[in-house]
């Protein structure tokens, strides 16, 4: 009983301390933070968003997508990026990955499916595709694929767009980010930015 | 993809950081659960509270102060659910159902941070700010407070059982800890290019003509709590793998040395609290040893990619993010799960069979590798306690731990501590997979779905909230399942540690003998390694082996 009349007494205590805290952590905190990231950093507070010429825009209107979000990019004269298990893919409303097993069969098939069409796109055997293309990311919106996914493409890219495999393969280099320090994460290649340089490169052309 | 070179820089680079944070963080932290003072700041509040800071707070009081708070802690949260749809900034999104408001309230109470919903679909900005991210802070408080009440507890002569005063510890916690590295990490992790904004979706028009939304909201701000509280609640489904949670390999690396900073310094901190630095130096070495092995497991579990569809595709990268690797997302998986944390950068649904297995048995250690903030140290301490009494049996002398006799009641005390948690895993994974609702949220058959539920069960009950994505747990059944497992889980281990502090703190403080264990050295180490793995063995290789075992070996 006595345990139970202390327990009541501490909950009001406990009460105004939590209404405290949530004007200090729970308003004021991300505010401050807000306030900071409009002043230092506007761009990327609100998404890393990019125009069609990969400049850096703050208005949705304008932009064609973040440049640290993938989108879906299903065009033969463009890069291809991973498959996406976000929604229809690449939703940012619906972010997952597939969580399929290691030995699921789902699993098992949707790898042979992918296999079979990028070899055919590409035109190249099954064994040189490397595993990032046939597998879902975490996120659903891997901005990035690997370097040697988009060298197997460069030929079919640099074909559809009247450009050289040397010009195409140099704006892979461009769009490239090597291990930081050489040691954190792994290369990776940004799809938007490389398919907008693309673009522009044709366009150029 | 990953190379072994790269793979062992960046955890040497880790390492490295977190020698030079350790020892000052581990001393501001002693210095703000022993110092008298209070910040002028500090005073005003308490005043304006009309709590004391000073009563020296018998452990029954500081129990019911921790219990009191977070009870109002859940009934807040879950009220800010279930009215959702009438508050500002909400997007539009419905109100919560019961079953998941309850669910979320107690998971972000305990520290958990279990989700059975979508963030970017389900809860508005306000709620991620003031409810989720508020509950951030002070869960990861309260676990260090009492964790702080321990130590200070070993450490007190004949102090009637008094442990210290909850209200200051968590209230300069707060203030003097969490806020103020946060509020830096959130800056760092904008200029690196996470979000932080009020907006709605921003729809724009992509390169191939399509719509893609742009999702906002309060993102750094949660974010740097989120791992340094080692909560895990991530603000969008992907969680740490979402790229305007975590872009670059940076930011990964720093996220994961932020949630493994302070359970390492509350080692720091324990051993200037009990004035010998020695006793937290034996106590941070096994939770190194076994966080390092853990990390040399699981990341040589992704590299070497065994499984069906690992050796299909040529390499573990189902459920990882190209930036990231299989090293970088094998280190954030071993440390997320050897602290109470949980944030993901990869779906451990998707891990190799040895890979998941590894994050599992993790969190079945009890966390104490190195724990989450406060209740990785006072794990490790009850383990600490469980070994000496061992070894006291072997040579048949009274046990002590630092100058405390540890009798009938305290063994009994620390019995009820470590068989708390299996309990309720093992009831919870028996009541799961008998009943017909458990099953149905399992998205695999066989030794795989077993994993899926088992995951489930021990990540609640281990207060951790990483998860194998495939259950669909957002049911009434998980909901109501898993809530019970956070709730219990937490509170019946945190009342045992605080009583067993109560019942030190009255205690003689004896001086060392000739028979007693010194418990600073390589071979108390050794010992309570080993102990820490026998306990967890004995406990659950049975259904290991029904799991993730089974499926490696098909």
């Amino acid at each position: 009983m006595k345990d139970i009349y202390s327990l009541f007494r501490f909950s009001l205590a406990g009460l105004r301390v939590l209404v405290a805290m949530t004007l200090v952590l729970g308003i004021a905190y991300p505010l401050v933070v807000l306030g900071v990231a409009k002043v230092v950093a506007p761009w990327q507070a609100n998404g890393s968003l990019v125009t069609a010429t990969g400049a850096h825009t703050t208005d949705p209107d304008r932009a064609v997508g973040s440049a640290i979000i993938g989108q879906v990019s299903d065009d033969d004269a463009l890069f291809y990026n991973r498959p996406s298990a976000a929604g229809e893919g690449y939703d940012p409303l619906n972010t997952y990955g597939s969580n399929w097993g290691p030995e699921a069969p789902e699993l098992i098939q949707a790898i042979r499916q992918r296999q079979a069409e990028i070899a055919e796109r590409e035109d190249v055997p099954v064994r040189q595709i490397p595993p990032d293309a046939v597998t879902a990311s975490a996120s659903g919106l891997d901005p990035d694929i690997s370097v040697a996914y988009a060298d197997l493409q460069v030929p079919r890219v640099a074909r559809a767009n009247g450009l050289t495999e040397d010009e195409v393969r140099r704006l892979v280099d461009d769009a490239t980010t090597g291990r930081t320090w050489g040691i954190l994460g792994e290369p990776h290649v940004n799809v938007l930015r490389l398919n907008i340089a693309v673009q522009q490169a044709a366009d150029a052309a | 993809m990953s190379a072994v070179g790269p793979a062992i820089g960046q955890v040497a680079v880790l390492v490295g950081a977190l020698a030079v944070a350790v020892p000052l963080l581990g001393r501001h932290l002693a210095h703000v659960y022993t110092s008298p003072k209070h910040l002028a700041v500090e005073r005003a509040s308490y005043r304006v509270l009309r709590v004391d800071p000073d009563a020296d707070q018998h452990w029954r009081t500081y129990s019911m102060s921790v219990l009191g708070f977070s009870l109002v802690g859940v009934l807040a949260l879950y009220a800010i659910g279930r009215l959702q749809e009438h508050l500002p900034l909400s997007l539009g999104f419905a109100a919560l159902p019961a079953d998941g408001a309850w669910n979320t309230a107690v998971s972000f109470v305990t520290n958990t941070n279990w989700q059975w919903y979508s963030g970017e679909s389900t809860v508005g900005h306000l709620m991620q700010m003031s409810g989720l991210t508020v509950q951030n802070f002070v869960s990861a408080a309260v676990g260090m407070a009492v964790a702080a009440a321990f130590a200070r507890g070993l450490a007190r002569n004949l102090a009637g059982g008094r442990v210290g005063n909850f209200w200051a510890d968590l209230v300069r916690t707060v203030l003097r800890v969490l806020l103020p590295i946060a509020l830096v990490a959130a800056v760092v992790l904008v200029l690196l290019g996470v979000v932080q904004n009020l907006l709605e979706p921003q729809v724009v028009h992509t390169l191939t003509g399509g719509t893609q939304s742009i999702t906002g909201g309060p993102v750094a701000s949660q974010e740097a709590i989120k791992e340094l509280g080692t909560n895990g609640g991530g603000f969008y489904n992907a969680n740490s793998a979402h790229p305007f949670e975590n872009p670059k390999p940076f930011t990964d690396l720093f996220e994961v040395f932020l949630l493994l900073v302070i359970p390492f310094s509350m080692a720091w901190a324990f051993g200037i609290i009990v004035g010998d630095k020695r006793q937290g130096g034996a106590i941070m070495a096994v939770m190194a040893l076994l966080w390092g092995g853990a990390v040399a497991l699981l990341t040589w579990a992704e590299m070497a990619a065994p499984g069906t569809a690992p050796q299909l595709a040529g390499g573990a990268m189902e459920g990882k993010e190209v930036r990231f690797g299989e090293a970088a997302s094998a280190l954030f998986a071993s440390s997320t799960t050897g602290t109470s944390t949980g944030a993901v950068n990869a779906m451990h649904d998707s891990l190799t069979a040895p890979g998941g297995g590894v994050a599992m048995f993790n969190m079945m250690l009890g966390e104490i590798a190195p724990g989450g903030v406060g209740s990785g140290l006072y794990g490790m301490l009850m383990l600490a306690i469980l070994t000496v009494f061992l070894a006291g049996l072997m040579v048949g002398r009274t046990p002590e731990y630092l100058g405390k006799k540890i009798g009938q009641r305290e063994i009994w005390l620390v019995g009820s501590y470590i068989l708390a948690t299996p309990v309720l895993v093992l009831v919870g994974i028996a009541v799961a997979i008998t009943a017909a609702d458990g099953l149905a949220g399992l998205q695999e058959a066989g030794p795989h779905g077993l994993s899926e539920a088992l995951y489930a069960v021990t990540s609640a009950s281990n207060n951790n909230g990483s998860a194998f994505g495939g259950l669909t747990s957002g049911t009434p059944f998980w909901n109501t399942l898993l809530g019970l497992c956070m709730l219990f889980g937490r509170f019946l281990p945190m009342v045992l540690v605080i009583a067993l502090a109560g019942r030190f703190a009255a205690a003689h403080h004896l001086p060392p003998s000739a028979g007693t264990l010194p418990t600073h050295q390589p071979l108390f180490v050794a010992l309570l390694t080993g102990v820490a793995l026998v306990v967890v063995g004995l406990t659950f290789v049975p259904v290991l082996v029904l799991g993730p075992i089974a499926e490696s070996l098909s």
